[in-house]
């Protein structure tokens, strides 16, 4: 997962679809961002079709993360600068 | 005959065209065919073909054409993303194999990130699930195509796109 890897990320989905993924953040985190395709989220360019929803939950970031053979993971990763980062971009 | 990429105004030719090949897994055989025989055509069309790919994907084409007759520029497909998002490359045509749902999200965000005309070429045993889902423009090739890939072929060679 390149530099997924040295993250400490929580598996919230695994092998979904990516409306599956969208409708996940959408209806289990009161706060999101939308984000166009290749929108970078620390140093990932999200995948899928846009808008991409980007989840926010305290210090916690909610982002899918695409694989060719695998399919949508969603992963929660804890970083406070990256979620207020992606609050600024609501207002 | 003006081969794709060759301008006339004023005598003067710019770089070749260029097209993107982004492969998906490469559970499904006619995968690697299809791209072997598209980047053929592309490359007789006077169109550079680049193949983007997971590791697995972009081995596949490396040991089946050791002589490079065919592929030309192999690259991670993240890497491609990437260069692509930063605006640092693009590509006149993209193609993006699907046979599954991570395949239409590829081909939605090359659809977005890129300006190269976009190509899906759908295949698999459930390939008109996949077909559904695509709800953004682009030139849809599709057939039901998993060990035999000339249905496929077909559909490609009713649409050349490489004449596009």
């Amino acid at each position: 997962m390149g530099c997924v890897e040295s993250m400490n990320y929580e598996i919230v989905l695994r092998d979904a679809s990516f409306k599956e993924s969208r409708d996940y953040i959408k209806g289990n985190f009161k706060e999101f961002v939308d984000v166009q395709p290749g929108f970078k989220v620390f140093d990932v360019h999200v995948i899928g079709l846009p808008p991409i929803a980007i989840g926010l939950d305290g210090d916690f970031v909610i982002f899918p993360y695409t694989k060719p053979c695998h399919g949508t993971f969603l992963l929660r990763v804890e970083d406070a600068d990256e979620a207020a980062r992606l609050r600024a971009l609501k207002k | 005959m003006v081969e794709a990429g060759e301008q006339l105004a004023g005598g003067s030719t710019t770089q070749p065209a260029t097209a993107l090949l982004v492969l998906g897994c490469p559970q499904v055989p006619v995968q690697t065919s299809i791209a072997l025989y598209l980047m053929n055509r592309l490359k007789k069309a006077g169109i550079t073909p680049v193949v983007a790919g997971n590791k697995a994907a972009n081995t596949l084409l490396v040991v089946a054409d050791p002589d490079r007759h065919y592929l030309g520029e192999v690259m991670d497909l993240d890497r491609a993303v990437a260069l692509i998002s930063d605006k640092k490359r693009d590509f006149d045509s993209c193609y993006v194999f699907i046979h599954n749902d991570a395949g239409v999200s590829y081909a939605a965000t090359m659809g977005a990130i890129s300006k190269a005309k976009l190509f899906a070429i759908v295949y698999g045993e459930h390939y008109e699930e996949q077909v559904k889902k695509i709800e953004f423009p682009c030139t849809t090739i599709a057939a039901k195509a998993v060990h035999n890939p000339l249905p496929l072929k077909k559909a490609i060679d009713e649409v050349k796109p490489w004449a596009a």
